[in-house]
């Protein structure tokens, strides 16, 4: 079995001290660690950001693609070895900004990877802009006079795409966000974790302490349903998305079980050499 | 040597018609070449379908037609110039006139009554084919079995009705126009042979070559790879992925490829262009995948139904930074199943992206093969340099640095699923062991390393052909479906007694300089034909060194439409003639 320290790396970090990642990194570590993961068997896809570094920092196989393409590329690796863990993280810019296109399509097909959403509201690594995340007067570098545009809500969008599991998490609540993404990878079929990772730098108004007044706690709310999709897009255009917790979830066939054809035995560990008997059967289309 | 053509409305079966026709003279002994005329629409608009019909190989299209099918008046007003002396077999429905200027005979035939009364309009497609059979005094029993063959399934009514209807199509004109054809083909050659496109042979490369996962968007024309594979994945436990976009495409291409499996994905210039980011990537973190563009006329949507060779320079050195990616040219269908599988064992052995450039005319016209020239089976699958886990072990205390500088700077990868070979691939630059670094001395080493990986791929295919004479007087050079027209104009120049031969790319990225260098040493003429606006094969073959403008000559065709021999004919014969000047 393998242990937190397996999962640690010998890096240094490039994380400004106090940053939420520390958190997520933390979090993703027990997490795999509590679902018996092993470092070989573990793939994780980062994106471009401050985020995108978490693969620096993890033991596993990791791959660190272009902005935005996290949910593709950890499909592809789903689909060519199904015996992985797969892992995708990312900021709110490469989630909901330029890799939303994805994260759409990602959720509606239902591929049995882990989405881990590192969401500060703000652009870090460019040094303080504006994020589809951020509130509509939210000031940065290129909203001088405060933000027009007004924030995406990424929590009810999952949930009305189509998503099977869908959470929310805070860096700063250690044990709840690694028991979140444990049950995510324990889904099987797509997990969303939108984790509130707060930006010391260039986010002055979502602070620790201003989640720490705003977020509620759904686990403490005994009457919540996580299992019906209307009770959650309500609870979450309450409270402004302002929650933690399971927010829903349905029973799931991941998409790998359903294509005609598609083995248990993963891709990468079949023979691919066609015999004649399959050949002449897909020659016979060209009589 | 027979041309055939029918032409209609969109969507009015005629694509039906022309397969039958093909695929029963491919039955027959038959070599075929069809090809379509046809627009970004549904239904509607006008389209035409042409089927060659020889007893040797045919890989060219031409403007001459010896029967044309009219479904319409229009077909008749916009292509019965082509049939000089030849045969007009028209619907009666809609009253043919025959233009006072054209020299030809109309045969009006109730075509679509005939089909109405045997159960459905849908059967004018086979009263055609019956109409034509007569026409080319072929016999109707091979395609009354055909028929038996392809509709078996759907019940002996549908069989029958077809069957009849079919006859009925072949014995009015047979009976109301008897001695009206002429026409006879040379006797058939029997062989194996199956009709396939260039779109069908990239696919049947790729199944064969192990490829297992294909994720696209779809786009004209290189669909039917997507479409094909959606078909044949199941039996080999593979699967295509619908994707949102070609950014998404490459991206998922790129996952596979780095877990280890073979994937691929097929285009065309506007989704080629999404998916340059994505090759950046496969080129720095090292990572196998193909992609093939189906080229068509650009820029942006262009014209997406009409045939070009105008996204070289992009495959080749499209999107941001120095990369090392190679490019493929086939140019018949045999060269296009062999780059569909051989694409993955240059992206397995060289660990970067392989591009396969083809084009529309390629890719989507019907051509007869011999099946052996498709053996599947036998072909060969080499993953390339990969450590396993027990390889790893024996590693002992040795660290595995995946991008370890090795002579030919290929290094052996490790899969994901491999105890103790976790690395971390990534598009930032980084070192030997996969960290990240901007050290300018290993920024400079890791991109030396990925440019010198390049080398290896001539060793591994030849990169330029030649067919003729090797000190032919003239010698035509140009790549894709452009070579088949370029062979008929040689082998026609050739029977007036001109010393002509042909030469086509095989690999176009690296480019085969020294090869090149010395095919074309000692050519006394050189016209390159290509189809695009801007000579970009010329443009590499100056970057060779070879840019003798006394000796090369070019000719460029971007209207869309593919070469015919005959144009190229005309362009070469001022060039012989010249030279003829100059010897005599």
């Amino acid at each position: 079995m393998a242990t937190l320290q397996d999962f640690k790396t010998a890096e240094k970090s490039w994380w400004c001290p106090g940053c939420g990642d520390f958190g997520v990194l933390a979090a993703m570590q027990k997490a795999l660690v509590a679902v018996g993961a092993e470092p070989s068997t573990t793939a994780i896809v980062a994106g471009i950001g401050c985020s995108g570094k978490l693969g620096n920092y993890i033991n596993s196989y990791n791959i660190h693609v272009t902005h935005g393409r996290t949910l593709p590329a950890a499909m592809g690796m789903k689909l060519a070895n199904r015996d992985l863990l797969v892992l995708a993280a990312g900021g709110d810019g490469d989630a909901y900004a330029i890799g939303m296109g994805h994260f759409m399509h990602a959720l509606r097909r239902n591929v049995n990877v882990t989405y881990i959403v590192m969401d500060n509201h703000v652009y870090g690594l460019t040094k303080g802009q504006t994020s589809p995340t951020s509130e509509s007067g939210f000031k940065t570098k290129t909203t001088p006079k405060g933000s027009i545009d007004r924030p995406v809500h990424p929590l009810m969008l999952a949930v009305s795409a189509g998503a099977t599991f869908v959470a929310q998490g805070f860096s700063s609540w250690q044990p709840q966000l690694a028991r979140l993404i444990q049950q995510g990878i324990e889904h099987p079929g797509f997990s969303l974790i939108n984790v509130i990772s707060p930006c010391v730098t260039y986010n002055k108004v979502n602070t620790y302490d201003w989640y720490k007044k705003s977020l509620t706690n759904l686990e403490e709310d005994p009457s919540y349903n996580p299992h019906s999709r209307t009770e959650a897009l309500a609870r979450l255009d309450a409270t402004d998305e302002l929650v933690c917790g399971l927010i829903y979830k349905e029973e799931s066939v991941p998409y790998e079980d359903q294509v005609p054809g598609f083995r248990e035995e993963p891709l990468v560990h079949q023979n691919w050499n066609v015999d004649s008997e399959t050949w002449n059967q897909i020659l016979a289309n060209f009589d | 040597m027979i041309a055939w053509k029918i032409g209609g409305e969109q969507g009015e079966g005629i694509d039906s018609t022309g397969d039958v026709l093909a695929t029963v003279a491919n039955r027959m002994g038959y070599f075929v070449y069809g090809y379509k005329h046809f627009s970004s629409r549904i239904k509607g608009g006008h389209t035409t379908y042409k089927v060659r019909i020889a007893n040797r190989r045919v890989e060219a299209a031409i403007e001459k037609t010896d029967i044309l099918v009219a479904l319409n008046q229009d077909t008749i007003d916009k292509h019965s110039h082509e049939v000089n002396g030849g045969l007009i077999l028209a619907d009666s429905a809609f009253k043919p006139v025959l233009p006072e200027h054209i020299r030809a005979t109309l045969i009006p035939l109730p075509l679509t009554e005939i089909a109405k009364s045997h159960g459905s309009v849908v059967m004018r497609n086979m009263v055609s084919v019956g109409a034509s059979a007569a026409l080319l005094n072929l016999p109707a029993e091979p395609f009354l079995s055909y028929i038996e063959s392809k509709f078996g399934r759907k019940g002996p009514e549908i069989v029958k009705a077809n069957q009849d209807a079919l006859m009925d199509g072949f014995n009015r004109v047979k009976d109301e126009y008897g001695q009206v054809s002429q026409l006879t083909l040379e006797n058939p050659v029997p062989g194996d042979r199956l009709v396939i496109t260039g779109n069908d042979a990239i696919a049947l490369g790729a199944i064969a070559g192990g490829c297992r996962i294909m994720c696209g968007y779809p786009i004209t024309p290189a669909t039917d790879i997507m479409e094909s594979l959606i078909k044949w994945f199941p039996l080999v436990g593979g699967t295509v992925v619908q994707m949102e976009d070609e950014l998404g495409s490459m991206s998922a291409c790129i996952g596979a490829g780095y877990a280890g499996a073979r994937s691929m994905t097929a285009t065309s210039g506007p989704g080629f262009s999404l998916m340059q980011e994505g090759l950046g990537l496969a080129m720095m973190a090292e990572i196998p995948v193909v992609v093939v563009d189906t080229q068509r006329s650009g820029p942006s949507t262009g014209m997406p139904t009409k045939q070009e060779q105008s996204d070289l320079l992009s495959m080749i050195i499209g999107g941001h930074g120095d990369g090392a990616r190679v490019v493929l040219t086939p140019s018949t269908l045999e060269e296009s199943f062999e780059d569909g599988h051989e694409a993955f064992n240059i992206a397995d052995a060289l660990q970067t992206p392989v591009i396969i450039a083809t084009d529309l005319s390629l890719a989507l016209w019907s051509q007869s093969i011999d099946r052996a020239d498709l053996n599947g089976p036998a072909v060969q699958i080499d993953r390339g340099p990969i450590l396993s886990g027990e390889d790893l072990q024996k590693l002992g205390e040795e660290v595995f640095l995946r991008y370890q500088i090795t002579e030919t700077g290929v290094s052996p990868r490790t899969l994901p699923g491999s105890l103790g070979g976790q690395y971390l691939a990534t598009g930032v630059e980084h070192q030997v062991n996969g960290k990240v670094s901007e050290d300018p001395t290993n920024r400079v080493k890791m991109m030396e390393k990925r440019l010198q990986k390049l080398e290896g791929i001539h060793a591994m295919r030849q990169g330029v052909k030649w067919e003729g004479p090797e000190d032919a007087d003239l010698v035509l050079l140009g790549i894709g479906a452009t070579v088949g027209a370029m062979r008929e104009a040689k082998d026609a120049l050739a029977a007036e007694g001109h010393r002509v031969a042909i030469s086509w790319l095989r690999t176009l990225s690296p480019f085969p300089v020294e090869h090149f260098q010395n095919a074309f040493k000692k050519a006394k003429k050189v016209l390159l034909v290509e189809q695009n606006a801007t000579s970009q094969v010329g443009l590499l073959m100056r970057a060779a060194g070879v840019y003798d403008d006394n000796r090369i000559s070019t000719t460029l065709k971007y209207d869309g439409v593919q070469f015919f021999p005959s144009e190229i004919i005309d362009a070469a014969r001022p060039l012989l003639e010249t030279y003829a000047e100059v010897t005599q």
